[in-house]
């Protein structure tokens, strides 16, 4: 320890005793600081703290020999203290990480949405920390067909950016056969149910879109119902569907549904970071959500997801704990 | 010369930590080490020796001076026939040790001295040769 260090504590103690204001006590918190930026150890300001008493005047043999406990247990905080560069930097080290593989984990889903005659598409996707545990894939596979899947993975962060990844290739590599919702789905449980950890599961909701015809033919497994919008009627309902999970059972089957689309109706699909929104003490029901979007039926599907998407923000207090996810899909 | 000689002690019980403790106090104090030098080689001993009776049931802790030219040290040998460290590289990663600690046992004593080695194979023990220049 230096002499500098110990001359400065020494005078501040000194100025203390004689004074003791607060000022000089705020000159001992700066001093903290500085001796903190120096790297000194609790066990050397203890040290210090014993040498400078004994500047001061005769100390009780008492008093200096209580010093040694004090250094003892000192140590020990300093060997927490010592250690805390080398966390930082493998806190850095991972941070550094993760940065990568959220920039690999973006390259995973799709940067633009299809465009088809009369269907007004609209998306939004809100990781809730760095990486995300939902998934959305669109497909466009001819001329007036396209698909379009909307997936939660249990857990987030690493674990689940892993599973996407997986999800994603068996999708592309499934894609040109252009199965029917069910099997798309029953080849993708088979996939899931294999490859995960028996802890995790994906829920998925998968559908193609015909522009043609503008029926949405889907299965769902275990995926967070979304909505269907009537125009005439100006109502909503649940897009509901059946199905368990992919990767908790192998052999699952899937059922489809079908629904017409006449002008002005809309499809929303959705995670559960939509709907299991806490507002202060309790949960939002699917009324207030629907609620809030009949305030919506006059905007664009962009305009749709993404004014949801602040208004929820807001009435959470710009809380997200969940990843949020929503797909709009509109007959013009 | 420092005329001081080595010291060998045989840990069985928490009564030979505390003796092993001392004497590595008392040698770095004979050899000039300041108060918190002499704390910390004797909180340094004293995880050294707690390892060997936590894990290994007995082994030996030698406390020796060095001289190499100018210079003045302490060395210290703990050394069992215990069943080893599985994984070393993990026992000297911080946060790895049983309590969980911040800073606590072996990455700590790593840190606290000049240098540090350690060996050991499943079966067949377990050697940690530290030392502190003064
Ligand atoms: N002499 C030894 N023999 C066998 N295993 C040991 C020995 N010393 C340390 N270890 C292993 O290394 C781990 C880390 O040791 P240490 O850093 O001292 O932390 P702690 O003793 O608190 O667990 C111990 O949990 C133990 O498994
Ligand atoms: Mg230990």
């Amino acid at each position: 320890m230096s002499q500098e260090n110990e001359d400065i504590y020494t005078r501040i103690v000194r100025d203390y005793l004689k004074g003791k204001r607060e000022d000089q006590l705020y000159l001992a918190q700066q001093l903290g600081k500085w001796l903190l930026s120096r790297n000194i150890s609790p066990e050397e300001v203890t040290d210090m703290h014993a040498n400078v008493l004994e500047h001061l005047g005769d100390v009780p043999e008492f008093i200096q020999d209580s010093f040694q406990i004090l250094t003892e247990i000192m140590i020990e905080y300093g060997n927490a203290y010592r250690s805390f560069d080398s966390w930082r930097s493998r806190h850095q080290q991972l941070q550094a990480e993760i940065a990568i593989a959220t920039a690999m984990q973006q390259t995973l889903l799709p940067e633009t949405l299809p465009q088809y005659p009369n269907v007004d598409i609209g998306m939004i996707s809100i990781p809730a920390k760095e990486m995300s545990g939902d998934f959305y894939h669109f497909l466009c596979e001819s001329k007036s067909e396209f698909t379009v899947a909307i997936a939660d993975i249990t857990g987030k962060g690493i674990p689940a950016a892993m599973c996407m990844s997986m999800l994603r290739y068996a999708m592309d590599s499934l894609g040109e056969m252009k199965l029917a919702p069910g099997n798309m789905l029953r080849h993708l449980n088979s996939v899931v149910e294999r490859n995960i950890d028996p802890c995790m599961f994906v829920t998925m909701q998968f559908g193609r879109y015909n522009t043609a015809q503008h029926v949405f033919r889907y299965a769902t497994a275990g995926q967070e119902p979304g909505f269907l919008y009537r125009a005439r009627e100006n109502r909503f309902f649940d897009l509901e569907g059946c199905g368990t999970a992919l990767g908790i059972a192998a052999g699952s089957e899937y059922e489809e549904r079908e629904i017409y689309l006449e002008p002005g109706d809309f499809l929303i699909l959705l995670t559960d970071g939509v709907t299991e929104r806490k507002i202060g003490r309790y949960y939002i029901q699917r009324e207030e959500l629907v609620s809030l979007l009949e305030e919506e039926t006059s905007a664009s599907a962009q305009e749709m997801a993404n004014h949801l998407y602040r208004r929820l923000l807001l009435l959470s207090q710009f809380e997200l704990p969940d990843d949020y996810t929503m797909i709009v899909l509109r007959r013009t | 010369m420092t005329g001081l000689h080595s010291y060998n002690i045989t840990i069985y019980s928490e009564a030979d930590i505390v003796t092993a403790r001392q004497i590595g106090r008392n040698l770095s104090k004979n050899l000039g080490f300041g108060t918190i030098m002499q704390s910390r080689i004797a909180t340094t001993i004293s995880e050294l020796a707690r390892n060997i009776f936590l894990y290994a049931g007995h082994g030996n802790v030698l406390i020796e001076p060095l001289e190499e030219g100018e210079r003045v040290g302490l060395r210290i040998i703990a050394s069992d026939s215990g069943p080893g460290i599985e994984d070393v590289r993990k026992a000297l990663e911080d946060g790895y040790s049983t309590s969980g600690a911040l800073g606590a046992g072996l990455p700590g004593v790593k840190r606290m001295m000049d240098e540090f080695s350690l060996e050991s194979s499943p079966g067949e023990g377990t050697q940690v040769v530290v030392i502190k220049w003064r």
